[in-house]
């Protein structure tokens, strides 16, 4: 008897490291969905992080044309920021609302977090159309190469989330708060915090120290 | 209508592509019409093409990869043949003719052999070797498969359709710009890589999932099989690495397309910033590669040799070291471009030491070896083959590594030799180690040995042969990609360069006739007992091929080499059975969702290659539909009900039962 608990033992920690806790086996799908998400946000932040690499390299090359402090205007930016901040809370409303199973809460949630978010849009858009109108569009200067290349992502990045934000709605009306919508509903939020840390980034590095004269 | 495409896009003036497009083009017909005559057509869709299972994925992707495989085969006989005879001469390959060559070997062997075979043995093996059902997200294994498929497909139409690069298979700007490449060649090269990288994305963020979040019970992160390790490090590298190439291509697509500066000359532009960029991605890549192969020698060295693996801590210790060292080495690749001393310095110690953690795995297998019971079948022969032929690419490596020696030999035929004695020796021989492996388990009967084992010494010999002469004109100056050359110091070496690409290719020849072999006879080499080779982990513990579901039961772990255990631990009790409980089982439900978001990625490609922006459109909207459908269906699972479980199990137990207490008696 006491030979096998002996063996037992060696089978558990074959190294004498400690106490092995076992394994309890395959994790529920939700963990499992979420975890993939995460790890696809983390390769996404790396795309990200190249753009904010370009920028850094290339925000100097203005080629004679204009710097970021005679184009940025920090009112508007204000805004937009504001928005996706809000955004990002209205967001969190509505997931809440979805674990509950609150219809009601979940549609005004993600109405207005798409509102806020065309909004975002729509002043992104403005700026761009504004700047492209002066004759600084993106091939003016690899600077401003960079510029439209890292905002817009994260542009692109809010009408895909946009996009699904209405699919998501458009499937709790049609199949209800099922569990593979919540988990799909878990990652889009996900999904919209995260563009929102990127926006910090953003307007940290290309609208606060772009403004700098 | 048709953006940039007419009929001045088909080389009819060029032989070789067209001939070439000709014959493929043929041969898909004729297999095409064979599955629809014979009626197969049903049958491959609903288990193939739609299947969402991880083995036949798995084994799609080493279909793939093989496929490819000749392809880029051929494109290295024809660079052979060239520089063997274009001394003092033009050759038969025109320049731009010869540029597209090397640049889609570059391509196609990198991208669409090597990471397809290395992918394609992961999820095959890796599920199984964890004892569970399936990976994390099997639908998104499947659109991960079907858009590599897509870029492969994209790369080969390139062949008859328009042009490929002529850039070399990184595509550096500025030469790649607008500017000096003008042609779509290029747009194929980017676009290609863009749809499969996604693909490879997918594959990667699935397989870390996996590893982390599905193990059976008692599965800890130290009782994992190497291959489970070592697929975890390159998929961790996956997700961290390929959204800089995502992201690369991403810019200089701009570049091309929207009038940018992020690579140009003019405006700005930086084209040191790609270099940084690239191999921030590209070296990474190698270790993608290379680590995978590590771990099915792991395997295959412990299991032929009837012994556990030696020191698999300090393996797993490697392995992960391996991990994060290959993202602090990538300026190596460009120690001339100006760096600096300083810089170059950091970067030539830290490619050293790079070699320390490999060089623990060489002794960890050479002991794990040593004592052992060593049997020499196909997979072992390639692994000791490995050992050899890595440890001369490993030290040639270090040698690069050097900063003022590689001021002398960048760029040179000595780089090629380098790489491809790495890539050959350790990718390539990996990969065929755990075809030759895992084939039985794949499709239940073994491959045959005197085919394998001649397949082997004719590529082992042949490798030499071919490669070890680019030392030596590398060496004596000879630079890269030269289409033709006039020093006649080179010329001998160049002739038994090409000799020993005849000897390679006979290697290929001797390994397809194993398959064809092996096919015929595979009544006499099935595997009943579903563990042919005496193996130690988890996929042995099923038989060969595995039912969908891969195991009756989520098997129990309680220690390292889980199936050894098991089997000493039956021998112990007698084999006393004991009937347990069978339960339903649920499997993901097949869905075309992969097949029909790659055709539409297809589509997309091709429009954005030729400029045909409304088909760019049809594409884009094609491809959302799919995932609304697919996000729409209500039944994604279905059950197999407990009485089919135990009919199928019964079976197996019996049959594996009588085979292993004949063999326990003797």
């Amino acid at each position: 008897m006491a030979m096998t608990a002996t063996a037992d033992h060696v089978h558990a920690d074959p190294h004498h490291i400690g106490r092995v806790i076992e394994h309890p086996g395959p994790a529920p799908k939700r963990i499992v969905t979420a975890y993939g998400f995460w790890i696809f946000l983390l390769s996404d932040i790396v795309m990200f992080s190249c753009f904010f690499a370009a920028y850094a390299v290339l925000s100097g090359q203005t080629a004679g044309g204009p710097r970021g402090s005679e184009i940025f205007e920090q009112r508007n930016v204000a805004i937009e920021t504001v928005c996706l901040l809000l955004s990002s809370f209205t967001c969190g409303m509505a997931s809440i609302a979805a674990d509950v199973r609150n219809r009601f809460w979940f549609y005004l949630g993600m109405a207005v977090t798409c509102v806020l978010g065309l909004i975002f849009l729509a002043i992104e858009f403005r700026e761009f159309a504004d700047l492209v109108a002066r004759g600084y569009g993106p091939s003016r200067s690899a600077f401003l190469t960079a510029f439209f290349s890292l905002v817009g992502c994260h542009g692109l990045h809010v009408s895909a989330g946009i996009l699904w934000l209405l699919t998501m709605m458009a499937q709790v009306f049609a199949k209800g708060f099922r569990a593979d919508i919540l988990r799909r509903m878990m990652c889009f939020a996900l999904f919209w915090h995260a563009l929102d840390i990127i926006w910090v980034a953003v307007f940290s590095v290309v609208y606060l120290l772009g403004s700098a004269p | 209508m048709l953006g940039k495409l007419d009929w001045s896009a088909i080389p009819f003036d060029q032989p070789i592509p067209l001939v070439a497009g000709a014959v493929v083009l043929v041969a898909i017909l004729c297999v095409l019409a064979w599955v629809v005559v014979k009626g197969h057509l049903p049958y491959l869709w609903r288990e193939w093409i739609t299947s969402v299972d991880h083995k036949r994925i798995g084994v799609m992707y080493i279909l793939l990869a093989s496929v490819m495989l000749l392809r880029g085969g051929s494109d290295a006989v024809m660079m052979r043949i060239q520089q063997a005879v274009a001394y003092q001469s033009q050759g038969y390959l025109p320049p731009e003719h010869y540029n597209q060559i090397f640049s889609a070997h570059g391509t196609i062997m990198i991208f669409f052999v090597a990471m397809p075979f290395v992918i394609g043995l992961m999820n095959l093996i890796v599920p199984l070797q964890l004892g569970v059902r399936d990976v994390a997200f099997p639908t998104l294994n499947s659109v991960g498969f079907w858009l590599t498929a897509t870029g492969a497909l994209l790369v080969n139409v390139s062949l008859v359709v328009g042009e490929f690069a002529r850039t070399g298979w990184l595509a550096f700007p500025p030469l790649s710009e607008l500017s000096y490449s003008p042609g779509v060649g290029v747009d194929y090269y980017a676009w290609s890589l863009q749809i499969s990288g996604v693909g490879t994305l997918v594959a990667g963020i699935n397989l870390v999932t996996t590893v982390l979040k599905l193990r059976t019970r008692g599965m800890n992160y130290l009782r994992m099989p190497m291959f489970c390790w070592t697929t975890l490090a390159s998929n961790l590298l996956i997700v961290a690495a390929f959204p800089i190439l995502t992201a690369t291509l991403a810019m200089l697509l701009l570049d091309r397309y929207l009038g940018f500066h992020f690579f140009t000359n003019e405006a700005g532009g930086n084209v040191m910033m790609f270099m940084n960029l690239i191999w921030a991605w590209g070296h990474p890549e190698v270790y993608i590669l290379v680590l995978p192969a590590f771990g099915i020698f792991s395997e295959v060295v412990s299991t032929f040799s009837g012994k556990a693996l030696f020191g698999y801590r300090s393996m797993v210790l490697a392995t992960m070291a391996i991990c994060v060292i290959s993202f602090m080495v990538w300026l190596h690749h460009f120690f001339t471009m100006g760096a600096g001393p300083d810089v170059n310095a950091i970067f030539g110690i830290a490619s050293m030491i790079i070699a320390v953690p490999t060089g623990v795995k060489i002794y960890n297998w050479l002991f794990t070896m040593y004592g052992g019971r060593i049997r020499f079948a196909t997979p072992m022969l390639w692994s000791v083959g490995f050992m050899v032929t890595f440890i001369i690419g490993g030290l040639t490596g270090v040698l690069v590594a050097v900063p003022p020696a590689d001021f002398m030999l960048h760029n040179s035929m000595f780089l090629v030799a380098h790489f491809h004695n790495v890539i050959i020796g350790g990718v390539l021989f990996g990969a065929f180690a755990g075809f030759e492996y895992w084939f039985p388990k794949a499709f239940g009967f073994r491959l045959d040995e005197r085919w394998g084992k001649a397949a082997f010494w004719f590529t082992f010999l042949g490798f030499y042969v071919t490669f070890m002469p680019l030392y030596i004109v590398g060496m004596l100056g000879m630079t890269r990609r030269m289409q033709h050359y006039d020093v006649a110091a080179w010329r001998p070496w160049m002739i038994i360069a090409a000799f020993g690409m005849a000897v390679l290719t006979i290697g290929v020849i001797c390994q397809i006739m194993q398959l064809v072999v092996s096919i015929r006879d595979r009544e006499a080499l099935r595997d009943r007992t579903g563990d042919p080779w005496d193996g130690r982990s988890l996929e042995w513990a099923t038989w060969s091929p595995p039912p969908v579901f891969n195991f009756a039961f989520n098997p129990d772990v309680r220690g390292e080499d889980a199936y050894w255990e098991m089997k000493a631990h039956a021998r112990q009790q007698s084999f006393a059975h004991e009937e347990r409980e069978y339960e339903d089982i649920e499997m993901p439900r097949n869905s075309p969702t992969g097949f029909v978001c790659a055709f539409f990625a297809t589509i997309m490609g091709f429009a954005l290659i030729w400029h045909i922006w409304w088909m760019v459109i049809l594409g884009g909207i094609g491809a959302f539909a799919t995932f609304v459908v697919f996000a729409w269906r209500d039944h994604d699972e279905y059950v197999i009900p407990a009485e089919e479980v135990a009919r199928i199990d019964r079976v197996n137990i019996e049959e594996r039962r009588s085979l292993v207490s004949m063999a326990g008696s003797v």
